[in-house]
């Protein structure tokens, strides 16, 4: 155990010494939490609206007010040409297009039918689809108005109507953010792990000191539990910031117990760094190490379940999802700080990332060599 | 094997796919003897010091250091030797005395051997100003002589040097051979590479590798009596024209 000590004391005063590890452990968790939340918002503000009016009536006028009341639609011009309108979108100018007919009021009043069109700009997928939903759902809402206004309503409804009534479970407001936090911490916990455990070896490899090491006694075991001890702390002193971070900044306090994440942490973490360990053993230096393990993030973070939803992916995705240990600890994130998960909860997703633990640290031991 | 082989080798080969880099080379070193370990650069030096300290597999062969067999007690082997690669290998980033204490520690020196150690070598490399400083602060010369004095921390019977004295000034290349021979003196085998000719003079024995084989054995004197040559240089430039392959 000696030996152990020797080298945890040797690689901490390495990390404590080198300022840029130091800026990394410590900025990158507090720009990361208080930036992203904030920007990557999933809700559509400011989409840029062209409306050509071929009619002019006052209703078409109420209509427009009632778009551009709310703040989801920043009004780019009003017109009365669709070629113009449409260069707007050509010139990425505008988002869409609302064209109201020249006849729209008197449709609205003597004929009780309207018809609207609507053309949007698809480039950005995501803007165009929310965008449209948001103008139809106001056009319904506006339809409904003219209707109270102006029909003479029978004692019953000639058609049933079916209200809804939602109660959202567990994040009541949908507040985005308390979404998004949590796994962008597991995020955080995730990279530092894996990239500061593979660089640093690979470093060794690099300036040569590891072949001073190889030819020591030294058991591989000790080696390797040097190299991760560190990088677990690391890891779980992330968490910590993290936690800290989103309680003070957004209020997140986890419904559920913080020892269950923290007890969840503790072993996710030994499968982060046994992936980096074993990134290192195939890196021979430290670009090979950041592009591999670049790669392998890239995809256990764009197949985590962090932007998208697993259960909307496709089954070939969904079975691949099953050995990304990422994915485990964004879901159980979210059951712990939202809905109040306890370890019993959890036990299945606990099990699973012990497991790739293990699979992987011994991979990376194995494949570990002293000798060539 | 015989008691006062410190290494035996017989037939060692290291083969990377289709290149042989070390050819059934078979020598042996007396205890206590400085053994120049000579060749052209590419010729298998280190390759074959690598087999020797058990951090490369050779191929076929066999081989004792320090009394056991190279194949089946690497790990046992690495107790009894110390190591100084061709690249500088202490940590950059730690102080003399941190380096000291990791590689003393490594070796399991106690915490007291440590101290005792520390302070001695400190001593014999006049550093006490510089105890506490960033090895990247030391000029190349006195980083040499404290990555031997760091290879001899756990005092090895056998200490592989390679290249120690590449790109060091004359004064510091003849404090660093005094080193060595204090070492022997103190009953260590000492096993080393240079390019230095002058070095060679200074060993007991010398080989000298062409492509992989050794083609020349024997005490600095026997070689240049045997190739009628005025000197180590001349000798070495004799065999080493002989090489096929380049670097």
């Amino acid at each position: 155990m000696r030996v152990l000590r020797i080298l945890l004391e040797k690689e901490f005063r390495q990390i404590f010494r080198d300022p840029a590890i130091l800026r990394i452990i410590f900025l990158m968790p507090i720009i990361q939490l208080i930036v992203m939340p904030l920007a990557a918002d999933y809700t559509v503000k400011n989409v840029k609206l062209c409306v050509v009016d071929y009619d002019h009536s006052s209703y078409s006028q109420k209509l427009i007010s009632k778009i551009t009341a709310t703040d989801y639609f920043q009004l780019v011009d009003y017109t009365d040409s669709y070629e113009k309108a449409l260069k707007y979108v050509e010139n990425d100018q505008a988002d869409l297009v609302l064209q109201i007919p020249s006849s729209f009021e008197k449709q609205v009043v003597k004929e009780d039918k309207a018809t609207l069109f609507m053309a949007l700009n698809a480039i950005n997928g995501v803007k165009a689809n929310l965008g449209g939903a948001y103008l139809r759902y106001i056009i319904g809402d506006f339809n409904r108005e003219v209707r109270l206004e102006w029909l003479q309503l029978p004692r019953f409804s000639p058609q049933p109507t079916i209200q809804i009534s939602a109660l959202n479970w567990f994040n009541p407001t949908m507040n985005y953010q308390i979404f998004m936090v949590p796994g962008i911490l597991v995020i955080l916990v995730t990279m530092v792990g894996a990239f500061l455990t593979a660089l640093n070896i690979v470093k060794e490899k690099e300036i040569g000191t590891i072949e001073q090491i190889n030819v020591t006694p030294i058991k591989k075991y000790q080696f390797i539990l040097g190299k991760l001890l560190p990088f677990w702390v690391l890891g779980l002193m992330i968490l910590t910031i993290g936690l800290v971070i989103s309680r003070i900044i957004y209020g997140i306090n986890p419904v559920g117990s913080i020892l269950t994440i923290y007890v969840f942490a503790a072993v996710y973490l030994l499968a982060v760094l046994g992936m980096g360990l074993l990134v290192s053993t195939f890196a021979n230096s430290q670009q090979q190490a950041m592009l591999l393990s670049f790669f392998i993030m890239m995809i256990f973070i764009l197949l985590g379940g962090l932007y998208t939803s697993i259960d909307s992916m496709p089954e070939w995705a969904q079975i691949f999802t099953k050995f990304n240990p990422v994915a485990y600890f964004i879901e159980v994130m979210r059951m712990v700080v939202l809905k109040g998960s306890t370890l019993f909860d959890i036990r299945v997703h606990l099990a699973t990332v012990f497991l790739f633990a293990i699979v992987l640290n011994s991979f990376a031991v194995w494949n570990y060599r002293k000798r060539s | 094997m015989k008691q006062d082989l410190a290494i035996s080798v017989s037939k060692l080969t290291k083969r990377f796919g289709a290149f042989t880099a070390v050819n059934e080379i078979t020598f042996d070193v007396k205890q206590g003897e400085i053994f120049g370990f000579l060749g052209a650069n590419g010729a298998g030096k280190t390759t074959a010091m690598r087999m020797l300290c058990g951090l490369s597999f050779p191929t076929s062969g066999e081989a004792t250091v320090a009394g056991f067999d190279l194949f089946r007690d690497a790990e046992k082997i690495k107790k009894n030797i110390g190591y100084m690669s061709q690249r500088f290998s202490l940590y950059e980033d730690l102080t003399i005395r941190e380096n000291i204490r990791f590689y003393g520690g490594i070796y399991g020196l106690t915490d007291q051997q440590i101290k005792t150690k520390t302070d001695f070598m400190v001593g014999q490399l006049h550093l006490q100003d510089q105890i506490n400083k960033l090895v990247k602060s030391l000029p190349l010369g006195w980083k040499q002589k404290l990555s031997f004095s760091v290879a001899m921390l756990h005092q090895p019977k056998i200490v592989f040097l390679d290249e120690p004295t590449g790109g060091v000034d004359p004064v510091t290349r003849r404090e660093f051979w005094t080193l060595i021979y204090e070492a022997a003196q103190n009953g260590t085998t000492v096993f080393v590479t240079t390019h230095y000719m002058d070095e060679a003079e200074y060993c007991d024995r010398v080989s000298i590798m062409v492509d992989g084989r050794i083609d020349a054995l024997d005490t600095p004197i026997e070689l240049k009596r045997k190739f009628n040559a005025p000197s180590m240089a001349e000798v070495f430039v004799q065999l080493a024209r002989k090489a096929q392959r380049g670097e």
